[in-house]
């Protein structure tokens, strides 16, 4: 990344506009050099227009029974029809709705705790560092799934109205936090040993300031690239829990759609839209997002790219007019 | 032996951290599950006494302090008392574990050992020939594959070679019908024949984390000075691939292990549902589909203590094939 030149003389505002514009060029550049990270991007976006358009793209209520069930793919019906005759592409189309906020949801939450504890237990060393380091390890080293799926079959017990997205989110957002901790807690015991981090303490700031001001911008790549992990995980996590019908089953989502086709046997009969559709669904969406982990990797790990050819990349330098 | 006895130590915690998970959640959830779980089991021909002593193992009697119902439940624990199957009643939970744990074992362990080998292997020859085109294809069709819920392609290998084309059983471990449980060939046969489908989903499913981790660190490790001077040596192209390279860039492949075991697990909980296998998966899945809190609960017990195990086994090896861990350095 580079840093502007502004002089001393240039009045504040424009220095921040340029700064801005900067960066705004910045992130087009790496989209335009990382095509990994702009097509996981597009896909995201894609689902999430998808999912904020859905009253947009189908006349149909996907909870309502409209017609006969499981009937083929036809013009009326794209997708064709549940075995409760519920339209499958509404359900689709909303059930992103249900997919992505949980899936957000969780992820943010869980990515709080990453901070929390990969960087507390990081900065910190002796008895606080060790017991959270601990706590860390003992998450990572538990199964989160059958976790996951004790507490929420728990959380239901008694009433089938504790089957919501709220709380497969924080069941989600419990067990999928230790990955990214330990990896934001690697980094902050190398960070915590520069320079800057030295002189913020001469400089008498509070320890929380060092640690949430100071520390944690530099580790903002690696929080992003958690960020999309966790969230990749838990989509994935959410989808098996709703398959397995610990979620709210009377409502449109993709793990619903599953669960559904699983219960009503759809394979053996050959109905292959009522389970086909939502699987594509969460595969291009997770692998989309993988994709941009890998993007960032290769931005923090400049060996990890595919060479180009020495020619392409000589021109492409003098274009820049930087040294790549 | 330092470094061993602190993972032991760590292991041990974190199955006490598990045990009292298992101890905390239920008091923790709203409604309650134990009443839940007893209502369910009156229906059922038991005693009082039988009631009473699940009572105490969920710890529905307010009059025990909590200590003291923390203390009983461990005490039961180490007896093997897990409580009664509601779901299949009269079995004792501990029994129905031992029946499904060794089928759980046998896919997990072929799978991992399977994707392992495999994943390790082509990550290693397509970081030799970075840049071509196998090297562009492979790793973003296996991220592809690996981001398809286990249990979806699952479901879609059922419908592909077993519906379709029915090529292998997709239902239950062996043949109910035709052979007994024992130690004969048709047995085998059949627990083989039964497994093919199951171990396939889990490996394709698996595979890209192998590949990816061992493509990046081999591709660090070719960057070294000591792969250049073995080149330099006009050693064959073989010898410094396995030699040279690939020994030293497997070591991150080995702890990550811990992680990819997790998943693997996790997954095949959701492959033995599809294929009815008759692994704790399933019976985790019946536990949700009853109710069955006390069957739920024993098989994430089951389960963490297998996986807690799988890794002391990882960090044995580990410990083995890296000596500056054996001496004690960092």
């Amino acid at each position: 990344m580079q840093v502007t030149n502004v002089t001393g003389q240039n009045m504040h505002s424009s220095s921040m506009l340029n700064r801005a514009m900067e960066r705004g060029r910045s992130i087009f550049n790496t989209l335009k050099s990382n095509p990994k990270i702009a097509v996981g991007i597009g896909i995201l976006a894609f689902f999430v227009l998808v999912a904020l358009a859905a009253p947009l793209l189908t006349p149909y209520d996907p909870d309502a029974t409209i017609v006969v069930g499981s009937l083929p793919p036809s013009s009326a019906h794209i997708l064709g029809t549940t075995g409760l005759g519920q339209d499958m592409f509404a359900q689709l189309v909303y059930g992103a709705r249900v997919t992505l906020l949980i899936g957000f949801t969780a992820a943010i939450g869980s990515t709080l705790l990453q901070i929390f504890f990969g960087l507390t237990s990081g900065y910190f060393g002796g008895v606080i560092g060790d017991a959270f380091s601990l706590i860390i390890n003992v998450f990572l080293v538990l199964p989160g799934l059958p976790l996951a799926i004790v507490l929420a079959s728990l959380a239901s017990a008694n009433s089938a109205a504790n089957k919501n997205e709220f709380v497969i989110a924080l069941v989600l957002l419990f067990t999928s936090w230790s990955y990214g901790a330990r990896v934001l807690r690697a980094q902050t015991l190398s960070l915590k040993e520069r320079e800057f981090v030295t002189a913020a303490r001469a400089t008498g700031e509070s320890t929380l300031r060092i640690i949430f001001f100071e520390i944690l911008p530099n580790e903002f790549a690696l929080v992003a690239s958690t960020f999309v992990g966790t969230f990749v995980y838990v989509v994935g996590a959410e989808i098996a829990l709703e398959f397995l019908g610990l979620g709210d089953t009377s409502k449109a989502s993709w793990g619903e759609i599953l669960y559904w086709a699983q219960n009503n046997a759809a394979l053996i009969i050959g109905k292959w839209w009522q389970f086909v559709p939502a699987g594509l669904c969460v595969a291009v969406l997770c692998a989309g997002l993988t994709f941009v982990n890998f993007g960032i990797d290769e931005l923090a790990n400049p060996r990890l790219r595919v060479e180009r050819p020495r020619r392409k990349r000589l021109l492409l330098s003098k274009k820049k007019g930087v040294a790549v | 032996m330092r470094h061993l006895l602190r993972r032991v130590g760590f292991y041990l915690a974190a199955l006490w951290a598990a045990v009292t998970f298992n101890f905390i959640i239920p008091r923790l959830m709203p409604g309650d599950p134990a009443e839940a779980y007893i209502a369910k089991l009156q229906t059922q021909q038991v005693t009082r006494e039988q009631i009473n002593a699940i009572r105490e193992l969920f710890g529905v009697n307010p009059s025990i302090p909590l200590w003291r119902q923390y203390l009983d439940y461990l005490n039961s624990l180490l007896h093997g008392n897990l409580g009664i199957a509601t779901s299949q009643f009269p079995s004792p939970v501990i029994d129905i574990l031992r029946q499904s744990l060794p089928w759980t074992i046998g896919l997990v362990g072929a799978a991992v050992i399977l994707s392992f080998l495999i994943g390790t292997l082509v990550g290693m020859i397509i970081a030799w020939k970075r840049g071509s085109w196998y090297d562009t294809m492979v790793p973003p069709l296996l991220t592809f594959l690996s981001a398809v819920p286990y249990f979806w392609m699952a479901l879609a290998l059922v419908y592909i070679f077993g519906v379709g084309l029915n090529w292998f059983p997709t239902d239950s471990g062996y043949d109910v019908f035709s052979v007994t449980p024992g130690w004969s060939s048709d047995f085998i046969l059949s627990v083989a024949q039964h497994a093919i489908l199951p171990v396939i989903t889990l490996v394709i499913g698996s595979l890209a984390g192998w590949v990816l981790t061992m493509r990046n660190t081999m591709i660090t490790t070719l960057s070294e000075d000591y792969v250049l001077m073995a080149q330099a040596k006009g050693l064959s192209e073989r010898r410094v691939m396995f030699n040279y390279a690939a020994r030293n860039a497997i070591l991150p492949s080995i702890t990550s292990f811990s992680i990819s075991l997790g998943l693997v697990v996790s997954g095949s909980l959701l492959t033995e549902i599809v294929f009815n296998y008759p692994g704790i998966g399933f019976a985790l899945y019946k536990g949700v589909q009853a109710d069955d809190y006390a069957l739920v609960e024993g098989c994430f017990l089951v389960i963490a203590l297998a996986v807690l195990i799988a890794n002391f086994l990882s960090d044995l090896v580990y410990t083995f094939l890296d000596p500056r861990v054996r001496r004690g350095g960092s």
